[in-house]
């Protein structure tokens, strides 16, 4: 009897304590207002200051129109290649080579990030040389893939592979190597067997390393896609964007390149703001990683 | 409860000679364990010998540092002993660390899944299986909650589900509630001798608060430091529902509390 009642007040008490260590459901995130203020508005701010100040620079002559076109005539240049389709067209080939060229980087990334985990004597091997080469800008791989492969999509993919697979690989491995050896002792004590920890704790332990080695790999895919489109500019290759702001520097039309510069920058950050940063947002908040 | 020993053979000092007498069942059997983990170190643990009957509640008492926590390893199979033998009557002991040690991208469920997984329960089961052991620690309606979403009482009984999902007749606790609050342990104390009593544990349970040891044990092992070895133990006979306020358990801790310092007062200079 006296048990039963101990026993009784002790769950209340528990239930007491759980329903206050808990956060109480916090009401929902700030409003489409709240948000517009927040953070649409400051950089349209900002943007608008900058065709104001250009359009300044303009009125002033502080270059001669060709060098320096007026906003007006970069908007009609853009528009221009909107309408007749230069821009989908050069937008929708450098897309397709990214997508190509940075899945096959995760590919080999992975494997190559998975290799160097399991064998510490490749790690020793490369992994200095694979740090190495994140610094060194994939440019600098052009001149040789040219003459390894001509001006062709060989070369293309081998300079954006250059560039985005050390950063797969690195972000994989660091974010393995950040694994706190506890979640391995829990693996060992639940009775997992090696292959089973590694897909049931390492793995996931490492997603957040292993994304934040992706988002750079895209980074760095992108730049070296653009800086390779721009020297590889052969009739036979398809048009992409760096080979559009190659014709723009061409035919000396300052208002091409900008148009180029400015769809460069749009799809670069369109696939980081839809794909990445969502994705990276959902993974910490489920692991309580971020603050609101 | 049958004894399938898990041994570990070291070209130990064990006494053949002695005349064998048919050995009580055990769930654990620690005999004349030693450690040393480098060469020419002084050992950690020096000829330990320890039972634990089937169905016993024992605490491990000590001040820090004097081998309780690599006492706990060795019987949970993650490291051999230097020397001596060991024998589980489980095939793989229940473990719970002082952290929770929860999978953060898991949900409190998943947790406990993952120990099911481990023992090649299909799908199905384990989600029921999940559901009933987080009924048995309280927390039925916290299942698809996150780690960071609890309390770190709720986290310490997440790991106590999973500690029981591993089906386990041993469970070895080390210093799980010593990052707790004061009133949330007194809550898992009960938690923890009531699911003792329901499930028919033998558990092993390690801490540096001998208050908590009186409260929990059956008896209560007091080690003594470097190198780790048994010093003394007392046998608990006070009646649970016991609670930390009990004056049994209060003398019983100044006891304890009296012997642990005079062991550790030997290492003054």
């Amino acid at each position: 009897m006296l048990t039963e009642e101990i026993g009784n007040r002790d769950r209340s008490v528990e239930a007491g304590l759980d329903a206050l260590d808990t956060a109480p459901d916090l009401p929902r995130g700030p409003g489409v207002g709240r948000i517009l203020v927040r953070s649409v508005l400051p950089p349209v701010v900002f943007l608008a200051l900058l065709v104001g100040m250009w359009q300044l620079a303009y009125v002033a002559h502080l270059k001669p129109p060709y060098a320096l076109p007026s906003p007006a005539d970069v908007a009609a240049k853009f528009w221009e290649t909107v309408q007749d389709g230069r821009a989908g067209e050069a937008i929708w080939t450098s897309l397709s080579r990214a997508a190509i060229g940075f899945g096959m980087s995760l590919v080999i990334g992975t494997l190559l990030g998975l290799a160097m985990w399991w064998s510490r004597w490749l790690r020793a091997a490369i992994g200095p040389i694979v740090s190495g080469l994140q610094s060194l800008p994939s440019v600098a791989w052009v001149p040789a893939a040219i003459i390894w492969f001509s001006l062709s999509n060989a070369a293309i993919y081998t300079v954006v592979l250059l560039g985005a697979v050390p950063s797969i690989a690195n972000g994989l491995l660091g974010g393995m190597k950040q694994v706190p050896p506890l979640f391995d002792r829990v693996g060992r004590v639940l009775g997992l067997s090696a292959l089973g920890r590694t897909r049931y704790v390492l793995l996931p332990a490492a997603l957040p390393g292993y994304l934040g080695g992706l988002r750079q790999g895209w980074a760095f895919a992108w730049r070296s896609l653009m800086a390779a489109e721009l020297i590889t500019y052969s009739p036979a290759l398809g048009q992409g964007l760096g080979q559009l702001l190659n014709i723009g520097r061409e035919l000396s039309q300052m208002s091409l390149v900008i148009t180029s510069i400015t769809l460069i920058l749009v799809v670069g950050m369109a696939i980081e703001l839809l794909i990445f940063a969502p994705l990276e947002r959902r993974v910490l908040s489920r692991r309580g990683l971020t603050i609101r | 409860m049958s004894l399938e020993p898990m041994t570990v053979d070291a070209p130990a000092q064990l006494d053949e000679a002695r005349p064998t007498r048919a050995p009580l069942p055990a769930a654990v059997r620690v005999a004349g364990v030693s450690q040393v983990f480098e060469r020419g170190a002084a050992p950690v643990l020096d000829g330990v010998d320890l039972v634990v009957a089937p169905g016993e509640f024992v605490c491990l008492v000590g001040a820090s540092g004097c081998g309780k926590s690599t006492l706990l390893n060795l019987i949970a199979g993650l490291t051999d002993p230097t020397a001596g033998r060991i024998e589980v009557s489980a095939e793989r002991p229940a473990l719970m660390f002082q952290e929770p040690a929860l999978l953060p991208w898991l949900t409190a469920s998943g947790n406990v899944e993952l120990a099911l997984r481990a023992r090649g329960v299909g799908r199905a089961e384990r989600r029921t299986g999940a559901q009933r052991l987080l009924e048995v620690v309280n927390l039925e309606g916290h299942s698809g909650k996150r780690v960071h979403e609890l309390s770190g009482g709720m986290r310490q009984r997440v790991a106590l589900a999973r500690a029981l999902a591993q089906d386990s007749s041993v469970l070895l606790m080390d210093e799980p509630f010593a990052a707790l609050d004061a009133i949330t342990r007194d809550v898992l104390h009960q938690e923890l001798t009531r699911v003792w009593a329901e499930q028919g544990l033998s558990i092993v349970f390690v801490t540096h608060n001998v208050r908590e040891a009186a409260r929990l044990g059956q008896r209560v092992v007091l080690m003594g430091s470097r190198p780790g070895r048994i010093v003394r133990e007392w046998q608990v006979d006070i009646p649970q529902p016991r609670t930390i306020e009990s004056p049994g358990v209060s003398t019983l801790a100044a006891e304890i509390t009296r012997e642990l310092h005079q062991e550790i007062s030997r290492h003054a200079h």
